[in-house]
């Protein structure tokens, strides 16, 4: 019978998704390219919020879309529609796009003739904050009728994203929703995260949005 | 269930190390995980069993290591465990301060396999 020996690895789990990510950072990067992962629950909004930004931003930047949300043929044809390229990753039901899937979706764009490229992730705060699609920025949004308590069940997603953007905020008023909780449970996960609140559906605080998405899209073009 | 995603990727790690090193069969493997992730060792386990048949990891035994969630003060850098789950304030036990940048509880990662 042979010895048992060890083999040290220390190795991250997902180096291998790792690897792909950085493979996409860096071609983003020789492009120009900014490059946004956009993360919630199924419902709270992101479909809305990509088309606040493109109308908002579509004069002063090129932008495209990649959808890994499972229902996005749906929300793809609105991107069409709004005269943005849309590329749709057939996820065949998995919860999360990885960076493999991002990479097979920018095949499909024109990476010189961009600006910007948004991730709409699959509807989901658990897996997507699991996995790096190459993206500069990771971004998650958190609906009022979805509860303050979500950082508490879902601290990963909420400690891997730069921004969070308190959407419905139409729903507020008569709701226990604590903002001010929800800020501090999120700040001790994560100091430096950017915080907006806005209503896609009044329009309130979209253009604080639309501002920071700018602001990334010059920085990182800058940089 | 990212767990799947997670285990084939973790198969495939430990595959690449075990035929560098030139072994004949993985025994067991150990992995590091922080306290804010969501994987669920029962399930890395039953898909790993199910991934490596056929492999030299099979029957493999996975030891899951959880590294607790951990958070530094950033007004006196004592580092201290804290679940941030609770819905309490989370208060620096040295000096009160609700300044604080996560120290661990994100790791995911291969440490070491068994091989014959």
């Amino acid at each position: 019978m042979a010895e048992v020996r060890l083999i040290e690895v220390r190795e991250e789990l997902l180096a291998e998704n790792r690897q792909e990510a950085g493979d996409i950072r860096a071609e983003l990067r020789r492009h120009g390219v900014f490059m946004l992962n956009l993360m919630s629950s199924p419902g709270s909004g992101k479909t809305s919020l990509i088309l606040r930004a493109v109308r908002a931003l579509k004069d002063s930047f090129r932008i495209a879309v990649i959808e890994g949300d499972i229902d996005a043929m749906v929300d793809a044809e609105k991107m069409v529609r709004e005269g943005i390229p849309a590329v749709q990753i057939r996820t065949g039901g998995a919860c999360h796009l990885d960076a493999p899937m991002v990479a097979a979706g920018l095949k499909e764009l024109d990476l010189a003739a961009l600006d910007c490229i948004i991730i709409e992730n699959v509807g989901n705060l658990v897996c997507p904050a699991e996995f790096d699609t190459g993206a500069a920025r990771r971004a998650v949004i958190l609906s009022v009728p979805e509860g303050d308590d979500k950082p508490l069940k879902y601290p990963l997603i909420f400690s891997v994203c730069d921004l969070l953007v308190i959407n419905k905020t139409d729903y507020l008023e008569g709701s226990d929703f604590d903002v001010e909780a929800l800020r501090e449970r999120v700040h001790r996960l994560n100091p430096g995260i950017r915080i907006l609140s806005l209503s896609c559906r009044t329009g309130e605080g979209v253009s604080e949005w639309t501002r920071w998405l700018a602001g990334e899209i010059e920085a990182f073009r800058n940089k | 269930m990212h767990e799947l995603a997670v285990t084939e990727s973790l198969l495939q790690v430990v595959l690449r190390h075990a035929n560098e090193g030139g072994a004949g069969k993985v025994v067991s493997l150990s992995v590091r995980i922080g306290g804010l992730s969501d994987l669920v060792n029962e399930w890395v386990q039953r898909y790993f069993d199910h991934l490596s048949r056929g492999t030299i990891a099979e029957g493999a035994v996975i030891r899951i290591e959880r590294i607790p969630t951990t958070f530094r003060c950033d007004e006196c850098g004592h580092v201290f465990p804290a679940d941030p789950r609770t819905r309490e304030a989370i208060r620096c036990p040295l000096c009160s301060s609700a300044e604080m940048t996560l120290a661990t509880g994100r790791e995911c990662f291969v440490q070491q396999i068994e091989v014959v």
